[in-house]
């Protein structure tokens, strides 16, 4: 067999050319995201772990929309100084209902991965509307129009139905809830059944009363509520120091 | 008498080159602007405003999209259907199609940048745009792909330049990416809000897979398909060795795809991941010096032009910027260094070498070969030219040891701890900390600002002095005909 390979046959020929790239950046991409669907190491078992409320996912949506995660990681790296001044590391398993995931990639501000129950509601609500007057060193804007926006709460059913559709275990059917109240709890599975939301969402804001203010539902109510629940999911004093190792 | 047109019956179509080397200059400026802005508002914090609109993390997108994908991409698709009518001999296949893919281009970055202020964000690096301009991208992006390869398909030589080999693989790869990034459930036909169709670890792997390919091959091997075509032309020699840009392409359009998981080290992505990102990223190295190798030995023999060509001089310097941030890449992707510059300034500079130094300035370098040529006139100020090489020099220079100081300081502040075990600093002390360096990188930016601002205008007396120079032609051949 004389096999004699010359360049030029590609560089003569635009469809071999074509194909050749196409498959050179296809593979990269094939071996090392498709296998992440598919082990089942990628994700740790651990317990806690649900959906957002409604008025957290809400909360979430704001910020998102901010662009909260261009200054604020929330991903805690396995580091003696990372533990001590945030938390114990970050896990795979506490992010698998965000969509997207909001990891970050800068720490202009801190992470915020395990900021939940750190500060008060009343010290977050006074630093989102004005930073500088609890940390007068900080950088950061401003959110007053947080507090005076009433949030929307009208399309609160089509956005966890999206979600669902991505595969959040928000529940629609009464088989779906069953499912849900053997997995997280009776509790938990409320809170995700879709044909309650707008009532569950207001009942949140209500009784948490997260802005201070219980004249009516503000956008700053949602954001607080979500930046409470973030990184308390898990209750790791369950957990040795190296139950986790296996996964990384 | 009619002044003659020869529109229709010209060789190339140079009227759609002529449009988006324009247009790349004007996001050139606003992307820039803006970018200016956002530094300021890190360092003078009143400069949000209390605006919803004008805060940084609203701000921050409609800087990267307006310089990436507005200048940038401005810059690429000027230069690839210039590069592709030139090298092929033929002219592009549809007026049309070219004319859809600037109309539509221009539209997705102005509706882009004003969905971001009003807060509509796919809250994906580098990939904000929601679903409807997600959709008219891939519109666009198709149109142009058949566009080029339709093109080439026409060529009148046997080979394909390699230049060109450098676009296809941009286009192909932007395709792929974009296309797999965005996949995305909307909440409502009627609304502009989805979510993502991943979560978490499989999301942040897709996104960085996307973001640092966004780097990999629309700032990198499309614009060394610029580097291949205008670096000799304005050498006046021929690339160095044809041997090396096959391995070149080869090599870089294979590894790139492997190393985006380099920017999720130490995090909950499994180790097996960013450990294999990590290690083909110290091997992209090989690839990345050997194109920077083969445009700066393209200039062997003609070395006196970095004295006496300014615009030359913005080539050289491009490749140099290349050569040094495809060397700072692979070093931070190993996990012990990225210990230290993750999350920090390293990172923003890091970027800003490659985005600065290499694409901007090669972009650049090429603008001042083509324009002129295209309005078939010399440049305004070669004077100009020379103050802009040394503002933007400078500039980029201020910028990045700014960013080198502020970001080292920033991780060993992290990660310090005081004789008894405790962290030494708290977060805000590291935040007073980057103050001076702040102020420093906005300086440093308004310096390649302002040499940005001085190319706009030198192109654009160029440009009148081309139209003058043509009419003035075109009158006294109409008084010639009259006196016949």
């Amino acid at each position: 067999m004389n096999f004699n390979f010359k360049h030029e046959w590609i560089e003569t020929n635009i469809g071999l050319m074509s194909v050749l790239t196409m498959l050179a950046i296809s593979v990269g991409g094939l071996v090392e995201i498709a296998p992440l669907f598919f082990i089942d190491e990628t994700i740790e078992k651990v317990e806690g772990v649900r959906p957002y409320t409604p008025l957290e996912q809400r909360g979430r949506d704001i910020y998102q929309r901010e662009g909260c995660y261009t200054c604020h990681s929330q991903m805690i790296r396995p580091f003696r100084d990372e533990k001590l001044r945030y938390g114990h590391y970050s896990l795979a398993a506490e992010s698998q209902y965000d969509h997207p995931f909001q990891w970050g990639s800068k720490r202009t501000g801190p992470d915020l991965a395990r900021v939940g129950g750190k500060y008060s509601n009343e010290w977050h609500v006074q630093h989102l509307v004005a930073p500088r007057s609890m940390v007068p060193e900080s950088v950061m804007p401003n959110y007053p129009w947080l507090l005076s926006t009433p949030l929307d709460i009208s399309d609160i059913t089509n956005r966890m139905k999206a979600l669902r559709k991505v595969g959040v275990p928000y529940s629609l059917s009464q088989a779906e809830y069953d499912a849900n109240v053997t997995k997280f709890g009776e509790t938990v599975a409320s809170q995700l059944h879709i044909p309650d939301a707008q009532k569950n969402l207001v009942e949140q804001a209500n009784f948490g009363n997260y802005d201070g203010d219980r004249t009516g539902i503000s956008e700053m109510d949602a954001l607080v509520a979500y930046l409470q629940m973030l990184g308390t999911m898990v209750d790791f004093s369950k957990y040795t120091d190296d139950a986790f190792v296996e996964f990384r | 008498m009619a002044v003659t047109t020869y529109s229709g019956a010209e060789q190339y179509n140079f009227d759609i080159v002529k449009k988006f080397a324009v247009m790349s200059l004007v996001w050139a400026v606003i992307g820039m602007f803006v970018g200016v802005y956002i530094a300021s508002e890190l360092a003078w914090p009143f400069l949000n405003f209390d605006s919803p609109y004008f805060s940084f993390g609203r701000f921050r997108p409609v800087h990267t999209t307006s310089v990436i994908f507005g200048f940038g991409g401005s810059a690429l698709f000027a230069t690839s259907y210039y590069v592709v009518q030139r090298t092929c001999q033929t002219r592009l296949i549809s007026d049309g199609m070219a004319s859809f893919t600037f109309w539509g281009w221009m539209a997705i970055i102005v509706l882009a940048d004003i969905s971001y202020v009003l807060g509509y964000t796919q809250a994906r690096e580098y990939a904000e745009m929601e679903w409807p301009i997600d959709i008219l991208i891939e519109v666009v992006w198709v149109t142009y792909l058949i566009l080029f390869v339709g093109t080439i398909m026409r060529r009148k030589q046997p080979h394909i330049y390699v230049a060109n080999w450098f676009y296809l693989a941009f286009i192909l790869a932007t395709a792929l990416l974009h296309t797999f990034n965005n996949l995305a459930m909307p909440i409502d036909l009627f609304s502009m809000k989805s979510y993502s169709l991943f979560a978490g670890t499989q999301d942040a792997m897709t996104q960085w897979w996307y973001g640092h390919n966004a780097v990999g091959f629309f700032l990198t091997a499309a614009f060394l398909g610029m580097m291949y075509y205008f670096v000799p032309k304005q050498a006046g020699r021929p690339i160095y060795s044809y041997r090396l840009s096959i391995v070149h392409f080869w090599a870089l359009s294979f590894m790139y795809m492997w190393v985006g998981a380099h920017h999720l080290h130490w995090t909950a992505l499994p180790d097996w991941t960013s450990g294999l990102a990590a290690a083909f990223s110290i091997l992209l190295l090989m690839p990345s010096w050997g194109g920077m190798i083969n445009g700066i030995m393209t200039l062997s023999g003609a070395w006196d032009k970095l004295r006496t060509d300014p615009v030359m001089r913005f080539m050289i310097v491009a490749l140099s910027f290349y050569g040094m941030s495809t060397f700072e890449g692979p070093m931070m992707s190993l996990k012990e260094v990225n210990a230290l510059s993750h999350y920090t300034d390293w990172t923003v500079g890091h970027v800003h070498s490659g985005a600065l130094g290499w694409v901007a300035m090669i972009s650049f370098g090429s603008l001042y070969h083509m324009m002129p040529k295209l309005w078939d006139t010399k440049i305004y100020s070669n004077r100009l030219v020379e103050a802009h090489f040394w503002l933007a020099t400078i500039g980029i220079v201020l910028y990045i040891v700014a960013m080198w100081i502020s970001g080292i300081t920033q991780g060993l502040m992290w990660r310090s701890f005081d004789e008894f075990g405790n962290l030494q600093y708290s977060f805000v002390e590291s935040v007073v900390a980057m103050m001076p360096f702040y102020a420093m990188r906005a300086i440093g930016g308004m310096f390649f600002l302002t040499g940005t601002v001085l190319m706009t205008y030198n192109m654009f007396m160029t440009i009148r002095q081309g139209k003058r120079e043509s009419a003035a032609l075109d009158a006294k051949m109409a008084a010639k005909m009259a006196h016949a």
